[in-house]
């Protein structure tokens, strides 16, 4: 038995024969031919051929539902249609006496070369996409049989690494696992092992051609591949795999099902979300909406102070592709423990009590009104709901709602479309948990960030690895704290979710629920696992010892309600 | 002749797809169409020259249009532009 290491993409074991995939390399010869027409003619009915196939993946990926890979190959087979880049520099080459072959080389590289120089990031991913065209064309012409590469039996397939149109041709009822050499953790390959949940290992560095045919054990949970494993590690890991299957099969049969207990009571849940990337988990894991969208990344990506229109740009995505759901847009969060060069943020002796969120934005309100200006656009675009995060006071929301009214009203006198929003608070501090009376009166609804209030009402830094005897994240002043806050809330008509790491803890959400919670915001994955749970939950039981539990719905005033079930 | 500026509002600028169906577009007229930012140009009918000119949200574009239909052309790309970027 032998054991090598790599990064996993997915949890999951895979366990079979491995076959090794090789794209195939091709000797291209630069001596010149005299029959120039017949090489003209093969590129033709190569270019030809490989439109079409890019065309199949396209009306095959579009069946599958995976829009964003069938946008590839629909661009890629008008790519071949390119005279000025790509066909008529082939010709020209072709013209001097060249092979068909070379010519392809040569001009899409060039083309590839021109797309990587370029400074926007999409762009420069676009030479990928020239350079797969040139391996499928160049397969073409050597003809060379790409359909067998994979083999004829299920396998865990093992390769150097793996483009766009290779991941999307396998078959995926042959494939077990997937290793490469190479690869990245963005990669389209990685993103698409992902999406089918393929246990998936890259940069597994020790990948040997003499794999081929032996029986091993791909390991995604510890990230390595067992090359002929011993038979107790096969037992182990057979027995690992069965419980996933039975699990997966019991998560997937609660997408679509409503998250309501056993007694009738439902509860919204929504994903965490850290850009417009995460969309696509949002929607796969059956996510009614979206709790928590940190806009941190707009900040973070980017060099310099991001401009209105590139934030809008990334609210409207994101509000766009989930509509109707609701999307909670946090406000910029930074300061503590996220810093930015060109913030010029002065360094601080306690950054967890110190200048961040919206003390940084009230302080800036030229700052703050661009990102608001932003989410305003946006919300013509969608369902949006705005929050904002670090409050302790009354006036801090009064002067956020008035700065974005500001916004609004400039909005409208310029022509700019603005939608319908709610506007809400983080509950993060124990001072605003203990007013939340008043700040209720502000507001439409409340997310609970649970870490931050944590840390503050213990004086634990959450950091800190030596305080971890003292920390207890069940504390009952936190838990106190919450109950306190959703009754505030719900005496107003405000509604209230959480959003930090205890929303998704299993052991809480009966607690929660009897709280009173309208709304959960986890971790994508952590959707299902949740659906499960709340759809064990019986509070039937609570209802003869406290009357006040049946005196939902509370939340109608504002609309949630309303909108959510019209 | 004939021209027309357009200020791009699509969030990605000119990209892949909708770039695609541009040239579609245009190859529909037996006029020349170039596309004109600063000092870089490209054909309407040229693909990845179009999308290698890096035009972004907020970028204002010149369309100059010549040949024997170029006010039909005109009228037709400038249309497309507006639903489409």
């Amino acid at each position: 038995m032998e054991v090598f290491k790599g990064t996993k993409i997915v949890n999951g074991i895979a366990i079979g024969k491995i076959k090794i995939y090789k794209a195939p390399v091709y000797e291209i010869s630069e001596e010149l031919v005299n029959d120039i027409a017949k090489e003209i003619e093969r590129f033709e009915s190569a270019r030809v051929k490989v439109q079409e196939e890019q065309n199949a993946l396209y009306e095959k990926e579009m069946k599958a539902g995976h829009k964003d890979t069938a946008g590839i190959f629909e661009a890629h087979a008008m790519m071949l249609d390119d005279e000025d880049t790509l066909i008529d520099p082939c010709k020209e080459i072709m013209a001097e006496g060249h092979t068909a072959e070379y010519a392809v080389r040569q001009a899409f590289d060039d083309a590839a070369r021109q797309f990587s120089e370029m400074d926007d990031e999409y762009f420069r991913a676009r030479s990928a996409d020239v350079i797969d065209l040139k391996n499928s064309m160049l397969d073409i012409l050597f003809g060379a049989d790409t359909a067998n590469l994979q083999g004829t039996e299920p396998a865990i397939l093992v390769a150097e690494d793996l483009a766009p149109s290779e991941t999307v041709k396998l078959d995926k009822s042959l494939l077990l696992g997937l290793v490469t050499r190479l690869g990245s953790s963005n990669s389209h390959t990685a993103i698409l092992a992902r999406s089918m949940n393929w246990p998936t290992l890259i940069q597994c560095h020790d990948v040997a051609d003499d794999w081929d045919g032996k029986f091993a054990i791909l390991d995604g949970y510890n990230s390595c591949i067992y090359i002929e494993p011993d038979q107790n590690i096969i037992d182990e890991l057979s027995a690992k795999q069965a419980e996933d299957k039975k699990k997966e099969e019991a998560l997937q049969q609660l997408k679509g099902q409503p998250s309501v207990t056993k007694d009738g009571r439902k509860v919204k849940l929504y994903a965490n979300i850290g850009g417009p990337k995460d969309v696509k988990a949002v929607i796969e894991n059956d996510a009614e909406g979206v709790g928590l969208f940190r806009s941190e990344f707009v900040y973070l990506n980017s060099k310099t102070d991001p401009t209105e229109d590139e934030q809008f740009a990334a609210y409207k995505k994101v509000l766009e592709e989930l509509s109707p759901r609701m999307v909670i847009i946090r406000t910029c969060d930074i300061g503590a423990d996220k810093t930015i060069d060109y913030m010029n943020l002065e360094k601080e002796e306690n950054p967890a009590l110190g200048f961040r969120a919206v003390r940084i934005c009230l302080t800036r309100p030229a700052f703050f009104k661009r990102q608001l200006r932003a989410l305003l656009r946006a919300s013509a675009f969608g369902n949006l709901g705005i929050m904002f995060p670090m409050i302790i006071s009354r006036w801090e929301v009064q002067k956020c709602k008035g700065l974005l009214q500001e916004c609004k009203v400039e909005l409208e006198q310029e022509g700019i479309a603005v939608g319908k929003y709610e506007i809400g608070i983080m509950i993060e501090t124990p001072a605003a948990a203990l007013c939340a009376d008043e700040l209720a009166e502000e507001v439409d609804f409340f997310s609970l960030g649970t870490n931050d209030l944590t840390q503050y009402t213990c004086a634990i830094d959450r950091q800190s690895a030596s305080l971890e005897p003292f920390a207890n994240t069940h504390h009952p002043a936190v838990l106190r704290l919450i109950r306190e806050t959703i009754e505030a809330g719900h005496r107003h008509n405000t509604w209230v979710g959480i959003c930090g790491e205890l929303g998704a803890d299993p052991t809480l959400t009966e607690e929660f629920l009897k709280m009173g919670v309208d709304e959960l915001s986890v971790n994508p994955k952590s959707i299902l696992p949740l659906r499960g749970n709340v759809r064990n939950v019986d509070l039937s039981k609570y209802k003869t010892e406290s009357p006040k539990a049946e005196e939902a719905p509370k939340a109608e005033k504002k609309g949630f309600f309303g909108r959510l079930f019209s | 002749m004939k021209e027309f500026k357009y200020v791009i509002t699509d969030p990605v600028g000119i990209h892949a797809r909708p770039a695609g169906l541009l040239v579609k577009e245009a190859k529909n007229f037996k006029s020349t169409a170039t596309f004109i930012k600063g000092e870089k140009s490209a054909k309407a009918t040229a693909l990845m020259k179009l999308m290698g000119m890096g035009i972004k949200q907020g970028d204002e574009v010149l369309v100059r249009i010549e040949g024997e239909d170029e006010e039909a052309c005109c009228a037709a790309l400038e249309k497309f532009m507006k639903e489409n970027f």
